[in-house]
This record gives C-alpha cells, structure tokens and sequence, in this order.
C-alpha cells in the first residue's frame, strides 16, 4: 500500500510543527486575523491541527457539509475569496518553511483548494 | 490481554485494541475525533502507572509527568487504572493555622493538614463550604515537611467566598480542600531556559510558588516576575520579592502600576506590555500566566506571537463563575 500523503510529510510532528508557523502567519496577517480574534488559543490551535491533518489528508472526519457549518458564521461576517487566498498563501509558505518538497505542497495545496465552495458557503 | 479499570468498573483489552478502541467498543461515553493523536479529544489519565511512551506524543511535558495520555494512541504494556477527566471529587480537611492581611484586600491564608498533601508549585485546589458552595484558590508555597499550604486571596466587591474566607475564617478552624488541579507549574528540566511569569493581583500567589519550585531546582536561564495592579496598595510580598531578585543574580523583579500615581522604583503601565517591551524576542522561552482572564488570554496571542511556542506556555486565568 503506498503511503498517504499525511504519513509522508511527517505525521502528527510535521502538523504541531506546521501550526506553530502558519497559525503566527494567520494573527499577524492584517486582512484575516480579525476572524481568529477572540478565539480561545488553546482551542484553535486545536482547530489549526485539524486543518493541517485535513490538507494533508490524513484521517478526519470531516464533510462538505461540516466545512460550510464551520465557516458558515464568518461566512455572515464577509469571509470571501481573497481571505480564502490569504489562507492558502500562508499554508503554502508555511510548508516552504519546514522544507516540504514542492511535490508535496502541491498536493497539500490542491486539498485545500477542494474545500473552497464549502469553506466560502457557495 | 490487559485489564482497564475505571471507577468500580474493569474491561479487557484486546491485542491489537488501542485504549480507545476498547472503551467505544465497551459503550464508554468519550470524545474523539482524529483517532490519530492529533486533536487531543480524547486525552485520559492513568494515576498509577507510566502510559506507553507513544501515547504521550505531543502533549505538554506537565500533563505527561501527570500521566495524561492519548486513548487513541494507546496500546496498554500493562494493566491500567484509568481516569475520565479531573472531576475527582475528593476533599480532605485541613486546619487553618494562619490569616492575616498581605495588603489592604489581600489575604494570606495558611492551611495545615496531618498527612502529606502531594501538589506541584503552581497547581490549584478547590476550597468547599459547608453549604457546598466551591471556588479555586492557587497554591502560593511548594511542598512542606510541616504538609501546609498557602494561599493569597482577594476580597471581591460583594464576593461571597472571598467575603467569607476573610471575615469568618480564623485560625483553628477546618476547611474542606480538593485534590490539586491544574498543569500550570514548573517543571526541572531546560534549566537553562528562560522563564517569564506575568501575573496580575493574586495571579502572584502561583507565580510564587512556581518561582520558589525553580529557585530551588538550581533553574539558571534568566528568570523575569513581572506582577501588575493598579495602585501600589494592591501589590503586595514588594520587599521579599526585591531581597530575592537580590540574593539570585538571575532572577528579576519588576513591579508595575497601571495607575495614575507611580513611586520610584515601579514600572508604569500594563504588566503584558511592560513585559512585551522589555522581553521582545521569546522564543525558546518557558511562559506562566496567571490571574486577570483578559490579561492572560491576551497576553498568550502576544507571546506566542513573539516566539513562545504553545507547547511552552502555561496559564490559569481566575475565572470567575457568575452566580
Ligand atoms: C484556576 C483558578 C485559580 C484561582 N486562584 C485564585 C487565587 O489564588 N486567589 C484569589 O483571590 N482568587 C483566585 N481565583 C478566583 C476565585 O476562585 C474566586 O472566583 C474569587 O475568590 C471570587 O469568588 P467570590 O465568591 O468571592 O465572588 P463571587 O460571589 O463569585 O463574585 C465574583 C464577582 O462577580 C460579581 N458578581 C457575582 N454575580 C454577579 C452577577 N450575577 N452579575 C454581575 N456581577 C456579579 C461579584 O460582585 C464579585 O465582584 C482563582 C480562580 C480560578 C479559576
Ligand atoms: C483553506 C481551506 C480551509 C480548510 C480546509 C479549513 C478547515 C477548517 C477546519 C477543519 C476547522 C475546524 C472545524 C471544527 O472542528 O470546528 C476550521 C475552523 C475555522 N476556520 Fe477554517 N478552513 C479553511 C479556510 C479558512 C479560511 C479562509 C478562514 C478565514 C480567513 C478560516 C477560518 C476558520 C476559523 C476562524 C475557524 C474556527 C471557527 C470556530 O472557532 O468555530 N478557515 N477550518
Ligand atoms: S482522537 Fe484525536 S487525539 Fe485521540
């Protein structure tokens, strides 16, 4: 059986590493941290992770429909195409970062992107 | 095969099952969501022994030397007693042995007991009135030969408990105190590291503790105190703190005012950012937090943002429960 791709980027260590990067990415971009901005850290760094584990397509057990349930309130509050930009921009630089071969971005990148409808209620 | 007890209750383990798998398989209510160590929903705890290695992957080094582990990640080397969650609800009395004034609202509250009472610096009890009605107090002192604990606790404007534990409580009476809780505390290792606590008000009552436990391990990473209120009135323990910051060259203590008035000698402004401004760059730092829910949950973005990695910061925010 060929390894999935969460397994080759690294596993659990790779998402905690990740999150560190992007999540610092994400409070300190002026155009989107106003929707992490009265967040329980501890809880969203918990969310961060699920994200990652998501893009990189390890086990969850999330759905269309939980994606759009998750951002349906900051959907109502203006989340649009250039935040969901934003996000990818830092997903990609954070994998640069830790020096994840491009292949694997890619791939990473290309999950993400699958989720743009539901993310952005479409 | 190994056996997992919980309460009175025993369920056998299967090879091959994870922790996790046996409790869903035996209908035990516990959350989940990744079954791959990654979300933590399913965190339990084994009070006896040492959970497999694996099972303790990423979680903070405070919850591991408690024990803490991953269900999901867990394949049991022996049989295991498991704990749920924290709601132990064990109380044992102690005696009150002394009460007297820190500050113009601030009490010191000394409570003995006949056994050991094993805690970590730092960690909070739950105090119980004969009414049932509870509030958490943070432990100020590390363990004693002489099995006392401290305390520092504040009058709130119209508190009850608070009013109560400074008005009606006086040396010689019992109380009913929990088991410790909490994973705010310090840990001996990384002496090197360098150690910031920011408390507000009684958010020094654990920060002292935390301080004393690393003092006394030899901790040699520069250790910055910096405790915050609004007048001077409310600081209180200034001259020990200073006779400290005296007697270890690497430890630093900066008083701070958010007042209007400020004597010499005193830091002006809010504690978090007289912090941030004198510590700009926290990474690889080791970061405890107490006291004002705003301040805390502010400050941990903030240090965080400056470096501090998650893993590497603690907090207590003094919640306080509308009743
Ligand atoms: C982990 C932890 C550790 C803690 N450690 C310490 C410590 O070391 N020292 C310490 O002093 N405290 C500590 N606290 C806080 C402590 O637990 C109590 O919350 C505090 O003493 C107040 O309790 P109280 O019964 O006196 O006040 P409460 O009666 O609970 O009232 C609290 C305040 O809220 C106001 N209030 C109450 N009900 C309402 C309402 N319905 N609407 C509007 N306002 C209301 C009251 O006027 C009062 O000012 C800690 C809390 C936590 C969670
Ligand atoms: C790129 C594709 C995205 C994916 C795969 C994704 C995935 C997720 C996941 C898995 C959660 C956790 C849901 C839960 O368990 O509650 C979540 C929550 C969240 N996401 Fe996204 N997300 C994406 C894009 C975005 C964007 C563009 C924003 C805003 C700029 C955003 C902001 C948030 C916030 C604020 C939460 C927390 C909501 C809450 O606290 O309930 N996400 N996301
Ligand atoms: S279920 Fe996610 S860590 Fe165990």
């Amino acid at each position: 059986m060929s390894k999935t791709l969460y397994e080759r980027i690294g596993g659990e260590p790779a998402v905690s590493a990740a999150v560190e990067i992007f999540y610092r990415k994400v409070l300190s971009d002026y155009r989107i941290n106003r929707f992490f901005d009265n967040a329980d850290m501890d809880k969203q760094i918990a969310k961060q992770k699920a994200f990652f584990t998501m893009a990189f397509g390890g086990p969850n057990s999330y759905t269309g429909q939980d994606m759009r349930n998750a951002h349906a309130g900051l959907v109502k509050t203006g989340l649009n195409e250039e935040h969901f930009n934003a996000v990818m921009e830092h997903l990609g630089a954070t994998l640069v970062e830790l020096n994840v071969p491009a292949n694997l971005i890619a791939e990473a990148a290309a999950i993400a992107e699958s989720t743009r409808n539901d993310v952005l209620g479409k | 095969m190994f056996t997992l007890t919980i309460d009175e209750n025993s369920y056998t383990c299967q090879p091959g099952e994870t922790v996790l798998d046996t409790l869903l398989r035996e209908n035990i209510n516990l959350s989940y969501a990744c079954k791959k160590g990654t979300c933590h929903s399913c965190m339990v705890r084994s009070p006896d022994v040492m959970p497999p290695q694996t099972s303790q992957t990423g979680l903070k080094n405070t919850l591991k030397t408690q024990h803490y582990f991953l269900a999901c990640q867990c394949y049991p080397e022996q049989d295991m007693c498991i704990k749920l969650s924290d709601q132990s609800d064990f109380y044992r009395m102690g005696t009150v042995i002394d009460n007297k004034l820190l500050n113009r609202n601030t009490i010191l509250l000394v409570i003995a007991f006949e056994d050991a009472f094993e805690f970590k610096a730092g960690q909070f009890i739950n105090l119980q009135r004969n009414d049932g009605m509870t509030r958490s107090y943070s432990i100020a002192n590390i363990p004693q030969q002489s099995n006392t604990l401290e305390f520092h606790i504040r009058r709130l404007p119209d508190g009850k408990f608070s009013a109560w534990l400074h008005d009606e409580i006086s040396i010689g009476d019992s109380i009913a105190v929990s088991e410790p809780r909490g994973h705010c505390f310090y840990l001996p290792e990384r002496r090197e590291q360098g150690l910031l606590l920011v408390g507000t008000g009684t958010g020094l009552a654990p920060l002292a503790g935390i301080l004393t436990d690393a003092l006394a391990h030899g901790h040699t990473g520069p250790i910055h105190l910096f405790h915050g209120s609004r007048d001077v009135e409310d600081l209180y323990r200034i001259d020990e703190m200073r006779q400290l910051a005296k007697q270890h060259l690497n430890f630093h203590y900066i008083p701070c005012l958010s007042g209007k008035q400020a004597p010499e000698g005193f830091a002006v402004g809010r504690v978090n950012e007289i912090a941030l401004s004198r510590l700009p760059d926290l990474k690889s730092w080791r970061v405890f937090l107490c006291g004002h829910p705003d301040m805390v949950n502010q400050m941990k973005k903030q240090v965080f943002l400056k470096g501090a990695s998650m893993a590497d910061i603690y907090a207590d925010a003094f919640l306080i429960t509308l009743h």
